[in-house]
């Protein structure tokens, strides 16, 4: 049987991997956008999981939302990834480093 | 409920709403040859809607009349306050804009872009949303319509290497924050059964499980990124510096005062149960940030840089006000949250001010040597900006720096006023250090360049409110933060 400590386990595996790739990754803009994307999707996870396990379909509803915000924001990061590629000619995340200080 | 109240409710976001898709097509069909006359019609739209605020902003207004929507958003005097003060910021933002992008400043992309008024819109709308949000559902949707204008507003001159890396800075960090608020909230959402204020405080009443703790924290976590707030604030002030100058006004006052009236909302209405979970945590962030922002600003070179941790020195203030816990706390927020945005305007737009004859911008303390000799009247208007936001009396800065120390005070957390204070003095030092390079050092000579009249205005305006005149606003200002500040506690 499959409980819903299953599914936040899943969902809490997704988030923590989503956050280190923002963190830990050194190469490429393209990956931390991945890692958002990641992040995203452990919540609506979280959410859906919660919502069918309550029988509230409040959860769903908010699960589309942020699959609707989440496609506009990955949307709205390319553009500024492409842009800044434009100017710089990479997207190597280790110059990123125009502004120091 | 019914639509029709709701809708009556919200005008103010309907206008702007409307009038942003309407401005977009204009902006569209006629090109960036319409960007002043879409800036003059955005500056109106704010200004009316700002005006159909006044009536229940002065009367107050509280309790379940202001829900609409079937409780996702609820407009209180708490909610009212904000907007006005988004607004105000918003239209001075816009004012600020044309002179800058039309001059050298902007490299080549010379030319006001018809898009910048319609983010502006964009972006208050959203803060309008988050700022009477009485639901995680519409608090996500507001933010996040904020926060997607405001990443394009970062990097809205593309052909800038430093807009550009400001707008993926701020991208990507505050995805990871939306992200982090938005883990929390559903577990909160799962551990209390609903994701209305209401039933997650209820669900929140007793012993915290471990679950609605981390939900808390998360929650918590995502708005101090939000606000900019140590140990969160790493991005400000790269973003700061990196996007265009009238920008950067902008992210400095209108977002920070959604941001803080958001997290005051979700504190004491959310967790308005469970105090002492979130009281330690708030008054370590309101001192570090305090701390941080003073000790971070003492190296900077680059004036917009200092800024920006100025503007993190300043919102360790404001969450002081918000760790008191109380109404007295919460009016003094408001209080200084006013304050701070007319200081904020002032000094930046004395810092587009700073230009020469063909326009290129200055924004270093090298460039701003002697300036009390080039240009006198700018220098005195910067000066009475710095001694303001350093709490010098007897300029408006004090007020705002000792209502809030009197509410902190009076709950009896003296030795965290203690604290504040003694970083406040490391905060002087830098403010002073203005004074000092403007007033007694040789002339640099560069920043010569003659100013707009729409600069002058708002500059002397601002001077004027934070001079010791700002003292004849102080009884309404105060008065209305206090039927705002009581709203938020009228459901505990």
């Amino acid at each position: 049987m499959i409980d819903i400590e299953h599914y936040l386990v899943v969902g809490a595996i997704l988030f923590v991997l989503g956050v280190l790739g923002i963190f830990l990754n050194r190469k490429n803009v393209i990956v931390i956008l991945m890692s958002v994307e990641l992040i995203l999707l452990a919540v609506n996870i979280n959410l859906v999981a919660f919502s069918a396990f309550k029988g509230d379909l409040v959860g769903q509803v908010f699960a589309m939302l942020v699959l609707t915000v989440a496609a506009a924001e990955a949307a709205i990061g390319l553009a500024i990834l492409v842009i800044y590629y434009r100017g710089r000619g990479t997207i190597a995340v280790d110059d990123v480093n125009r502004m120091k200080g | 409920m019914d639509f029709v109240t709701s809708f009556i409710l919200v005008t103010p976001e309907l206008m702007l709403a409307a009038a942003g898709l309407v401005l977009l097509l204009v902006a569209a069909w006629a090109g960036d040859k319409a960007a002043i006359g879409v800036s003059i019609a955005a500056a109106a739209v704010f200004f009316v809607a700002g005006l159909s605020l006044v009536p229940s902003l002065h009367m107050g207004i509280d309790g379940p009349d202001t829900l609409a929507f079937g409780g996702l958003l609820k407009v209180d005097s708490f909610a009212l306050f904000a907007k006005a003060l988004i607004y105000l910021a918003a239209i001075a933002c816009l004012f600020l804009a044309p002179a800058f992008f039309n001059s050298k400043a902007a490299g080549v992309e010379r030319g006001l872009r018809a898009e910048y008024p319609v983010l502006i819109l964009f972006a208050a709308l959203g803060m309008s949303i988050m700022v009477s949000a009485n639901d995680f559902m519409a608090l996500y949707l507001g933010l996040e319509l904020n926060s997607l204008a405001s990443y394009v507003l970062a990097s809205i001159l593309r052909k800038n290497q430093r807009s550009a890396e400001a707008g993926l800075k701020y991208f990507v960090l505050g995805a990871l924050a939306s992200g982090i608020l938005l883990y929390g909230m559903s577990l909160l959402y799962g551990f209390t059964g609903g994701t209305d204020f209401a039933s997650v405080r209820a669900g929140l009443e007793g012993e915290l499980s471990l679950g609605k703790l981390f939900g808390l924290i998360f929650v918590m976590s995502g708005l101090a990124f939000k606000i900019a707030a140590v140990p969160f604030h790493m991005w400000t002030p790269d973003v700061y510096e990196g996007a265009p100058t009238p920008v950067t006004a902008f992210f400095s006052t209108a977002p920070k005062v959604a941001a803080v009236a958001l997290t005051a909302r979700v504190v004491f209405e959310v967790f308005g149960g469970q105090v002492d979970a979130w009281q330690q945590i708030v008054m370590f962030t309101a001192l570090a940030s305090i701390v941080f922002g003073a000790l971070g600003a003492i190296g900077q070179e680059n004036l917009k840089r200092l800024l920006a941790y100025s503007s993190i020195n300043n919102i360790g203030f404001i969450l002081l006000g918000l760790a008191v816990a109380n109404v007295a706390g919460a009016s003094a927020m408001l209080v200084y949250l006013f304050i701070y945005v007319v200081m904020s305007i002032g000094s930046f737009t004395a810092l587009l001010m700073l230009r020469d004859e063909d326009g290129d911008l200055y924004e270093t303390f090298a460039d701003i040597r002697g300036l009390a000799v080039t240009r006198p009247a700018i220098a005195w208007c910067l000066l009475i900006q710095m001694f303001s936001l350093a709490g010098i009396p007897p300029l408006l800065g004090f007020y705002s720096k000792f209502v809030i120390f009197k509410a902190t005070v009076d709950a009896g957390l003296v030795a965290f006023a203690a604290i504040a204070i003694a970083a406040s003095v490391i905060g002087a030092f830098y403010y002073i250090k203005f004074v000092r390079v403007m007033f007694f050092d040789e002339p640099a000579g560069v920043a010569t360049g003659k100013s707009g009249t729409t600069h002058w205005i708002l500059l002397i305006f601002t001077a004027a409110i934070v001079s010791p005149l700002g003292y004849l606003l102080t009884p309404s200002l105060a008065d209305l933060a206090d039927k705002a500040a009581s709203a938020l506690f009228i459901g505990g």
